[in-house]
């Protein structure tokens, strides 16, 4: 019966169309309520200050195998992050690869109080929410990599959809996941013995079906399924010069399945899908392109992608585009294919301002964000740990609102990058407003998660609040100032209790994994199917497969109910 | 009689969960499926040499006390020690992993596990290397070519062919059975008459003793199907069932990988042999590698324990990445205990590495060499253990157990191991796997759940609950501690 | 005679561990060596009776055995144990990896010494 009320701050939440409003926000058992009994009530004086909804952000590699495999792999990279253990926080070790504990904390201190773990093999699943448990301070979900696992690539290279999405809602019950991942679709099982795809219309080895088929035949499963996220998508020829042409492709082919006029599909890290060019030599951006194209139609929402200048680690299911890491850099590479489900791949990446390419790379996250018109179309993201350390976001936060500081980092550069960088022609800055959006409401509004990203009545009491005056704070010029503020939130409060003060941890909650329960007719039929299949298709039993309930800690089941 | 399928066995790394358990009277009493040694588990555990209550060392014996008294005996040990070593975890639950990395942070110690003379070289390799390779089903499906270097999965991983490689059959590839069946017929016929030539119930000539590389290379790496090769010191019981084996000189593996390499990136060696194996073989063998379609390399101690040790396995991972630009192939460590591939995966999600963690300055440090325990133990540098699901008294050389038992040892096992009977305080617990639910990881990092078949016998608690219990009295003792340093400070 | 020593598993020690350390199932598999056959004729060591090893760490009497597959001159091969560990070498080389595989040993024939059950060798190593 905890009641809380936030007096005074300026609050953005526009979801609610509230655009640095003076108001109280009131909180009671966790959850925003219109009003609370002032005297019995806990006091935060937000004078000055700017509350926004938590952070939520929607892809971010943080939990199970191939992020472990990271893990265990890089100790050069934690020896250089130690994090003592204190009183009510348990120790760990960064950097590109926080372990669990950590984690939750850094997120939380920079005002985030919901994650979404992007890349889950279906065999694996119970790593995952193994891992999702030990996070601490934050609500998370994940979502299970079905683009080219057999079932799916079977049903719909038979044309059955509707068999498909009883398959598919069985998967996301099974491994308790949140959305449908699809990750260079096609090219993971044509990686099964080491090769690729190279255009949406290839056709894959042992299969008779192409890209185009599972990404427009998922997105109709989709759908029949009614999921409150839309397909989230990891596109062919990723990070390869000239594979813009690939990405518009990909969105053209979407126009197929028409979702009234709502989006029907995410593309993910879109920055190292907006490659112009056709080599290394004359690789540039081409997010003129793509953004001119988002801008005209309203089926696509995306995540940017921001490259970092650090030494971070990639990892992706996308196994052939990490062999081609590993090719140019010759660094430490780890491969994992999984059986029927997916790939995987890991490699170290350092990302350098003397660099043409990592700089136009960073140039054009940027240029996405500043030419596609709605901040709701393009979200802010690093792709965590594969762009960068999420602990960089207030640093993408400072170039989105400044273009000073777009100018200060951008002169650093290579100049060669510099020349092809489209950023001294864009004027844009984020006002706090938008802010919000691209790293909040926009990204819930994306996921379908109603009581997140915003804070009308009855919304999760997840709130951040920031060292920020937007009254009296130029932010574009003072951008160092924001920066540091996005940085150690003033205060963050998840489920109505506060639990980072001044940047501190002062409390430990165990956040909630959300899942889908996607409830179709005919589901023990699926059962039945699935057990024959089993034998054949994996290494473990039926009884053995899915996350029983005990795996998750705190579940937040979300019972859907699909048209099939 | 209730029979349960899909039970996971809890003793190697293969984690076979297709066990079928025939349960009466709270005893296992048939086994269906299991290999020699799952089957010598569930029907043996319950054996003779099972603890039934704690135990602790008084007057040189072990003697029977109740559980408060050794739960707060071994929790002052661990409360006031500067430097403990809380080893093993190989043989537990992720659960009780957890719980275990949750005591260790707290009495600042070390947390290692077996890896540490097993794979812990392999792990090194990885980090300096990387490793390609994929889940054992990707195996089953697609790999024509399968390698077992320097280990012997029929002694030590015994279903590993039927289940993962040449005895299975995949989406794209068949078994080997059927052949191999009609090899050992084959040679069946010829074997009887060698013997009755040697021992002069027939005439004729007395065969020689086959040496291994006579004859040429044999025509078998170039058929059709499911390719196995060996290559280990001596000929070993999978030796046999290979279609080709190469004996390799003791701590020679590192000079035959190389050499290996350099014909498979198309160079010409200048010897005539290399380890003990004539080139012209390793010709065959490189051949074989670049033109499968699927290959695989499954390595064992023979390379982590032999001259070089993380070395040889960086080198046969390069090997591995080599191949990757000719073909697709693949590279898996075979893990010995059931769930040290999950004592490493916990390890290594909470603080950040996979063994040898060195909690004592309040966050983890690792430096295999200085926190491994083995090092710690050899250099005496401990002054307190705990041992859990795992025996080092039998395992580890034997200098590093006389240091290990100069110093208070706390042991939590469900037999009385070697460690056990060289205890201070000893802890029965349930099998995991049998008596016990829970979570393990297999050699390829999939986890399967563990299932509890039948009660364990009463009083007897599971590993989780009896950390649980101890990390809590140590809170108790260190908070009381510094209530008193406080007092005495005013 | 002068030999390499290697330990490792065999499918006996995985089935004896599983009874317990201190069954017969463990001993019988544990307190062996494998020998080449033409090294114990060299030796005049009989199928089945006592030999004893010798390392710089220690000594241990095991019963020798013929290894059944292949030759292996100049190989001797003891199960993982604690007779194996009584002379095996500790050498980490810097990774905490004990020299398993590989310590040069010395063979002698033994026919009348006894192999020591698991308590009294851990007796005799540690005290207990």
């Amino acid at each position: 019966m905890t009641e809380l009320i936030i007096k005074n701050g300026f609050v953005f939440d526009p979801l609610n169309g509230i655009n640095g409003e003076k108001m109280d926000i009131c909180v009671k058992d966790g959850k925003i309520v219109k009003t609370v009994n002032e005297h019995r009530a806990k006091k935060i004086d937000a004078t000055g200050l700017t509350i926004m909804p938590g952070g939520v952000d929607i892809h971010t590699h943080i939990a199970g195998g191939e992020v472990n495999t990271g893990r265990m792999v890089r100790p050069e990279d934690h020896v250089k992050d130690a994090v003592a253990k204190t009183a009510i926080t348990r120790s760990g070790t960064g950097y590109s690869i926080p372990s669990t504990f950590v984690t939750g904390y850094r997120y939380s201190r920079m005002g985030y109080t919901t994650v979404m773990n992007p890349s889950m093999a279906p065999l694996e699943a119970k790593h995952t929410h193994e891992e999702l448990n030990d996070i601490p301070l934050l609500d998370k979900a994940t979502f299970p990599l079905i683009g080219d696992w057999w079932f799916v690539l079977e049903y719909l290279q038979k044309g059955d959809f509707e068999g498909c999405a009883r398959h598919v809602a069985w998967m996301l019950d099974t491994t308790k996941g949140y959305a449908i991942k699809i990750v260079n679709p096609g090219g993971l099982e044509s990686w099964g013995f080491g090769r690729n795809v190279h255009s949406i219309d290839d056709q894959i080895p042992n299969f008779c079906i192409t890209p185009r088929d599972i990404m427009v035949g998922l997105a109709k499963v989709n759908k029949m399924l009614n999921l409150p996220h839309t397909i989230h998508l990891h596109t062919n020829n990723l990070g390869l010069p000239g594979n813009y042409q690939t990405t518009l492709d990909t969105m053209q082919a979407l126009e197929a399945v028409p979702n009234d006029g709502k989006p029907n599909m995410h593309i993910t890290h879109l920055q190292f899908s907006s490659f112009g060019g056709d080599g290394w030599g004359n690789m540039k951006s081409a997010a003129p392109e793509i953004s001119k194209y988002i801008n005209n139609h309203s089926h696509i929402t995306a995540d940017m992608g921001q490259v970092i200048f650090t030494d971070t680690t990639t990892m992706t299911a996308d196994g052939p585009f990490e062999y081609t890491l590993y090719s140019l850099s010759g660094h430490k590479w780890v491969n994992s294919d999984v059986e029927t489900e997916t790939s995987g791949g890991i490699i170290p990446f350092h990302y350098k301002k003397n660099n043409a390419v990592n700089t136009i790379q960073w140039s054009i996250a940027l240029e996405l964000a500043l030419m596609i018109e709605d901040p709701y179309k393009i979200l802010m993201t690093t792709d965590h740990p594969n762009g960068g350390p999420f602990a960089s976001y207030p640093k993408i936060i400072a170039w989105l609102i400044s273009n000073k500081a777009r100018m200060a980092t951008l002169k650093r550069c290579n100049k060669k990058g510099q020349k092809k960088s489209l950023l001294p022609t864009l004027n844009r800055e984020l006002s706090l407003y938008e802010l919000a959006i691209v790293t909040r409401a926009g990204q819930a509004k994306a996921l379908g998660l109603k009581n997140k990203g915003h804070l009308g009545v009855g919304a999760d009491a997840d709130v951040a609040i920031y060292n920020v005056n937007p009254e009296t704070t130029d932010i574009a010029n003072k951008y160092k100032t924001v920066r540091k503020a996005f940085r150690d939130a003033a205060y963050t409060i998840k489920d109505g209790k506060i639990v980072v003060k001044d940047g501190k941890v002062v409390m430990n909650v165990d956040g909630k994994t959300m899942w889908l329960d996607v409830e179709t007719q005919q589901k023990c039929e699926v059962d039945q199917d699935m057990r024959q299949k089993f034998k054949q298709y994996w290494t473990i039993e039926y009884d053995n497969y899915p996350v029983y309930d005990h795996y998750v800690k705190v579940p937040e089941v979300i019972p859907i109910k699909a048209s099939v | 009689m209730p029979v349960f399928n899909s039970v996971t066995c809890p003793i190697c790394g293969c984690l076979c969960d297709d066990i079928e358990v025939t349960v009466e009277n709270n005893e296992v009493v048939k086994i269906k499926n299991g290999c020699a040694v799952c089957e010598a588990k569930f029907i043996g555990y319950k054996g003779e040499h099972r603890i039934h209550t704690p135990l602790m060392r008084k007057d040189g014996k072990l003697v029977p006390v109740s559980m408060d008294e050794a739960v707060h005996a071994a929790a002052e040990v661990l409360a006031n020690a500067n430097y403990p070593i809380l080893y093993g975890w190989s043989s537990t639950s992720s659960e009780a992993q957890r719980v275990g990395v949750e005591l260790t942070e707290e009495v600042g110690g070390i947390m290692d596990n077996t890896a540490v003379v097993c794979h812990g070289p392999s792990i090194l390799g990885v980090q300096e290397v990387g490793i390609p390779t994929a889940t054992l089903g990707q195996i089953r499906h697609r790999a024509d070519l399968v390698i077992y270097w320097g280990c012997d999965p029929w002694s030590a991983h015994p279903r590993h062919l039927e289940r993962y490689t040449s005895f299975t059959e995949g989406r794209f590839e068949k078994s080997e059975w059927t052949s191999y069946m009609q090899k050992l017929k084959a040679g069946a016929g010829k074997k009887k008459l060698d013997s009755a030539l040697r021992s002069g119930l027939a005439k004729g000539p007395v065969p020689k003793p086959q040496a291994c590389y006579v004859g040429g290379v044999p025509p078998s790496l170039s058929k059709g199907g499911r390719k196995l090769i060996v290559v280990d010191v001596r000929k070993t019981m999978t030796a046999e069932m290979a279609d080709f084996f190469l004996q390799v000189e003791p701590n020679k593996d590192y000079e035959v990988m190389q050499a290996i390499r350099a014909l498979v990136k198309d160079q010409e060696l200048d010897v005539d042999s290399v380890g003990g194996v004539p080139v012209e073989y390793l010709e065959a063998v490189a051949d074989a590698l670049v033109n499968c379609e699927f290959g695989v390399i499954f390595f064992g101690m023979g390379l982590t324990q032999s001259a070089g040790k993380f070395r040889n396995i960086e080198v046969a991972i390069q090997l591995v990445r080599d191949l990757n630009a000719r073909t697709k192939f693949m590279i898996m460590p075979m893990r010995g205990h059931f769930n040290v591939t999950g004592a490493d995966v916990v390890q290594a999600w909470q603080s950040g590495y996979p063994y040898g963690v060195d909690f004592s300055r309040g966050y983890p440090t690792y430096n295999p060499g200085e926190t491994t325990c083995t090092d710690v133990l050899l250099r005496d540098e401990l002054d307190a253990s705990l041992v859990i699901a795992a025996d080092p008294g039998a395992n580890f050389p034997k200098r590093a157990v006389q240091n290990m038992v100069k110093h208070p040892l706390i042991v939590i096992d469900p037999h009385m191991n070697a460690t056990a009977m060289l205890g201070d305080i000893v802890f029965p617990v349930a099998f995991v796997g049998i008596e016990v639910d829970g979570t393990a990881y297999r050699m390829d990092h999939v986890p399967i759940p563990l299932h509890k078949v039948v009660e364990p016998p009463e009083g007897v608690l599971s590993d989780e609950e009896i950390l649980k219990k101890i990390l809590e009295e140590v809170r108790i003792i260190k908070a009381q501690k510094a209530e008193q340093e406080k007092k005495e400070a005013a | 005679m002068h030999v390499t020593l290697l330990s490792g598993r065999t499918i006996e020690q995985g089935v004896g561990k599983e009874y317990g350390k201190a069954s017969h199932e463990y001993y019988n598999a544990c307190s062996m060596c494998y020998m080449d056959a033409d090294d114990m004729k060299k030796l005049g060591v009989k199928n089945n009776t006592n030999i004893k090893v010798t390392t710089p760490i220690g000594s241990v009497i095991l019963k020798a055995v013929k290894y059944p597959r292949s030759a292996t001159p100049g190989l001797i091969y003891i199960p993982y144990g604690p007779w194996a560990n009584a002379i095996c070498s500790d050498a980490t080389t810097s990774i905490g990896m004990p020299s398993f595989k590989g310590t040069p040993a010395e063979v002698e024939a033994a026919p009348d010494q006894k192999v020591l059950s698991i308590e009294e060798l851990l007796m005799s190593e540690f005290g207990r």
